[in-house]
């Protein structure tokens, strides 16, 4: 026993220099896999730079979103005929500087889209951990909760419950969390059967991990690149609900600038000034697009064929 | 006029790590009415060359021969709206997989009729009548109820049987079966291969069976070309191929099948050392040298056919070092 | 067959009476419906006479069984805001909403069930890639942007369709493109996905062999097994469509369900959002319902099962 310890501690400590030496080859294969993805590559330079003029806001903005200013109404952006480079993309109906309330407007879907998908991620994961690792009666139960979910009509429930809390932007969030978590449960529960059934879960099992321990240890490491990959694509549903709410009149409520609300209010100059609608339309489609790239290149990336 | 000549043909298929030789150069001939036992491992290119033939590779491949040539038609050159005139009429195939090679929406009577009414537009009546006709020849109780059936209805011997009454339903003068006993019970292995080789005497076809089955050859071929690592590397006549086996590797092969009276009861069977070297890169000299105990330098050199005796190939530079050279 | 049609049922039935309970809790949880409804003005004697007056002073299970056994009868009550019954006024608005969710899901199928089986066909090809790429542009498009742009540019700019309203066919070709949108992305996606794995099957391979054309091929022998679950999916998107048509119908003026159910929850008119989201829940239940009963049809494994 005595003489075979140090052989043993050997091995041991080889085996993690190893592991030491394997783990930032596996992340430069990753990263350069992740370069090499144009899809990728656009989608998170498009949202880092959203993310960066939305933190900077304050910092970058020519002026104050909240702001009145009757007398210069309606100025077209800098583009059209009459457009002054004071007010780049123009200005609304009260006289705001639309860059302004686009850059301060970045914040809210930003805010709406991270907010909803903690609290959807965090129930939609732990049903579906659960599910997937029980099995049985508690995966019946799931999957007739997520079937019972489904068949609620998202939009008129989110607008009815939203306008019963109180339009407000916690109202929106809380609604929307709460709504939003069928396709975490699932895809969490399927990756959750694929782990349980490895070996390594079996070993913790069997040197007496606690049950919990297991699930919270072992189980959610495994399946983050999973999760992260639904996160990102909720995230731009969450955005794209709120902007319809908005634009209904029973999300965010006036005078915040969310670009759903923006494209509300200029409604009624559509015809006139299309872009009105047009510049928060943009703004919003980039956004959506950029964490959709960023979604779809984070699986192409990450999916265990790719590997090796 | 042979039925099938075939002239150095390659097959490639371009991987992520470079060009897979998939098939390396092979040339054989095959006469109306002759079975042609084309045998090798796994991944050694038999079921590449077959469907290179057929042309139905994956989409991917690149296929070249220097002659590819069938009934005096220039296969390699060939339209795909000609070749497609060919295949199912008169070059049919039988596949490895019957659980999975018939489609499940469809009926048998269906799938069955399919090709005779694509290529040679008779009635449904009669399409129908030549399928009951040979469900029955191919030993299927209750042919014409059958017709109204599933494949899901179907157990796999029963379905390989079908593949076969499918690929008999236009009469074709060349039908190549890719493995047709591999997913199949041993008993049932027996009955399918007698009757493959019954219907190609009645029927007057030419046949080339890939196996990876020794024992299967020996009983149906009438000559045997052994494939290692996408090359021929020895063939001829099944009786001298079998009597004297020459190459190497046709000696470990014909070692790793026990023979009742010959092979010692309890005494190990022979197994050949090694794996199959990679066909990706390059490839140049014997492919089997890595595994071969009478390997030397020139092994490693260009390796031409060597006629041991008239229409017996061996493609090795070891030959007269091992006593085999005629 | 007819032991998975029934069980089928059993649990679409369970869900409908499910999602009845749901959305009665969701909608007295979420706030306090007499004070909405009596407004912002009224006193607390006034608020204390609304609870009284629809009943909502009783225990909320008395209330549900009240109202659901009313539902059973096809009676969800009057509205608070129009003098007519529930019933007639979902009546008179549903032709509009199912007619465009109809339109829209025609539309959605006929572009993206092709360019999925041309996806997979030509896969790796340029047609392959300006499909998926087409696929990730949809999806960031809002269906209420899509709308507005639609309005803007062939109703005012080219004048050659009408900007509101549902008075002809005409009215119905915007909004049923702007709904239509949002469903092809994932159709696409399943039936090239679907197209795919069927084409590297064997049997497809069997189907090469015996010299069919190529049309043939695909046609008869791929899509008929690649389409089975993209029925499944499309049966979905109705029910999302339906759910969804709220938004297009506010931004093109349509007097349809989803109309009425944002007046009403704008109005507090709550019997009526209580109406619509049931019914809107139990046609999404019996949709999928149906499209479980049309893929065993078409699955001859599971039909003659």
């Amino acid at each position: 026993m005595n003489v075979t310890a140090p052989a043993g501690t050997d091995a041991a400590t080889d085996a993690l220099r190893e592991a030491a030496a394997a783990r930032p080859t596996l992340r430069t294969a990753f990263l350069r896999r992740s370069l090499r993805h144009s899809g990728l590559v656009i989608g998170s330079v498009t949202l880092l730079v959203i993310v960066a003029v939305a933190l900077a806001a304050p910092l970058l903005a020519p002026h104050d979103p909240y702001a009145q200013d009757l007398a210069h109404r309606l100025i077209p952006p800098i583009w059209q005929a009459n457009g002054t480079w004071d007010h780049v993309l123009g200005t609304d109906k009260l006289g705001r500087d639309y860059l302004t309330r686009l850059m301060y407007g970045a914040r809210i879907s930003l805010l709406i889209g991270a907010l909803t998908v903690l609290i959807s991620g965090t129930i939609g994961t732990s049903l579906g951990i659960c599910a997937g690792y029980f099995g049985g009666r508690v995966d019946s139960v799931l999957s007739y909760i997520v079937t019972t979910r489904l068949a609620l009509p998202v939009v008129l429930v989110a607008l009815a419950s939203a306008a019963l809390v109180g339009s407000s932007l916690e109202g929106v969030i809380v609604v929307l969390g709460l709504l939003l978590w069928d396709r975490f449960a699932v895809v969490t529960r399927s990756s959750t059967q694929q782990i349980a059934r490895t070996d390594y879960v079996a070993a913790a099992r069997a040197i007496g991990c606690s049950t919990p321990r297991i699930l919270v240890s072992e189980i959610l490491p495994n399946i983050l690149s999973a999760l992260i990959v639904v996160a990102t694509l909720e995230m731009a549903h969450a955005i794209l609900l709120e902007a319809a709410l908005s634009f209904l009149g029973l999300g965010v409520q006036p005078p915040l600038p969310s670009w759903g609300l923006m494209i509300s209010e200029g409604k009624q100059y559509m015809f006139f000034s299309p872009w009105v609608i047009g510049v928060p339309a943009a703004a919003l489609v980039c956004l959506v697009l950029a964490i959709n790239l960023v979604g779809d290149g984070l699986r192409d990336v990450t999916a265990p064929e790719n590997r090796g | 006029m042979p039925l099938l000549e075939v002239e150095n043909l390659v097959v490639d298929l371009p991987v992520s790590s470079g060009t897979l030789h998939a098939v390396n150069g092979i040339s054989f001939n095959l006469e109306r009415g002759e079975t042609l036992a084309i045998v090798g491992e796994s991944g050694s290119g038999k079921s590449m060359t077959s469907l290179a033939v057929m042309n139905l590779l994956p989409k991917r491949a690149n296929r070249r021969a220097n002659r590819l040539v069938f009934d005096g038609i220039d296969l390699a050159n060939a339209p795909n709206a000609r070749m497609r005139t060919l295949r199912g009429s008169r070059l049919a195939m039988i596949f490895q997989e019957p659980m999975t090679s018939l489609n499940p929406s469809y009926t048998i009577g269906n799938q069955l009729t399919e090709a005779l009414r694509c290529h040679r537009s008779v009635p449904i009546a009669s399409a129908r009548d030549r399928a009951v006709q040979l469900l029955e020849k191919v030993g299927i109780p209750g042919a014409a109820r059958r017709l109204g059936q599933y494949p899901h209805q179907l157990s796999g011997g029963l379905r390989q049987r079908v593949m076969i009454a499918m690929a008999l339903m236009c009469g074709p003068d060349l039908i190549i079966a890719d493995e047709p006993t591999t997913a199949l019970d041993v008993t049932i292995q027996a009955q399918i291969l007698h009757l493959l080789a019954d219907l190609k005497r009645e029927f007057g076809m030419a046949m080339i069976l890939i196996s990876h089955d020794l024992g299967v050859v020996a009983r149906v071929a009438d000559k045997v070309a052994v494939m290692y690592a996408g090359q021929v590397v020895e063939s001829g006549a099944a009786r001298s191929l079998f009597g004297t086996p020459r190459h190497p590797y046709t000696r470990g092969l014909l070692n790793c099948i026990p023979v009742p009276g010959r092979t010692t009861p309890g005494a190990p069977l022979g197994a050949i050392p090694g794996q199959l070297p990679s066909l990706i890169g390059p490839q140049r000299g014997c492919a089997f040298r890595e595994r071969c105990a009478f390997a030397a330098p020139e092994c490693a050199g260009d390796i031409a056919f060597i006629t041991a005796e008239p229409g017996h190939d061996v493609r090795c530079v070891r030959l007269g070092a091992l006593g085999m050279a005629a | 067959m007819l032991s998975f049609t029934s069980q089928r049922l059993l649990v679409a039935f369970s869900v409908a009476l499910t999602v009845s309970i749901v959305a009665f809790v969701l909608l007295h949880l979420s706030g306090d419906l007499a004070t909405a409804i009596a407004g912002p003005e009224a006193t607390v004697a006034q608020v204390a006479e609304i609870r009284h007056q629809f009943g909502l002073d009783r225990p909320i299970t008395a209330q549900y069984f009240d109202w659901l056994w009313h539902a059973l009868h096809f009676d969800f009550g009057n509205s608070f805001y129009y003098r007519d019954t529930v019933v007639s006024l979902v009546v008179s608005r549903l032709p509009v909403t199912l007619t465009l969710g109809a339109i829209s899901l025609a539309l959605s199928l006929v572009v993206a069930v092709p360019l999925g089986v041309l996806a997979a066909v030509y896969s790796d090809t340029i047609i392959d890639r300006l499909a998926l790429g087409f696929c990730v542009l949809g999806q960031a498009v809002p269906t209420f942007c899509l709308g507005l742009v639609l309005i803007i540019v062939f109703a005012v700019q080219l004048r050659w369709l009408p900007v509101s309203g549902t008075a002809s066919w005409k009215n119905y070709i915007l909004p049923s493109i702007a709904l239509g949108w949002y469903a092809v992305p994932a159709v696409m996606r399943l039936s090239r996905n679907g197209m795919l794995e069927v084409l590297s099957s064997d049997y497809i391979r069997t189907a090469r062999a015996k010299g069919l054309q190529p049309s043939v091929v695909i046609l008869k022998h791929a899509l008929r097994n690649a389409i089975i679950p993209v029925v499944a999916l499309a049966a979905v998107q109705f029910g999302f469509m339906l759910g969804g048509s709220i938004v297009i119908e506010a931004v093109f003026n349509m007097q349809g369900l989803g109309y009425l159910a944002w007046e009403a929850i704008a109005r507090n008119d709550f019997p009526v959002v209580q109406a619509v989201v049931l019914i809107l829940a139990v046609i999404y239940v019996a949709l999928t319902f149906l499209a479980d009963v049309a893929n065993a049809f078409l699955d001859p494994r599971i039909r003659l099962a």
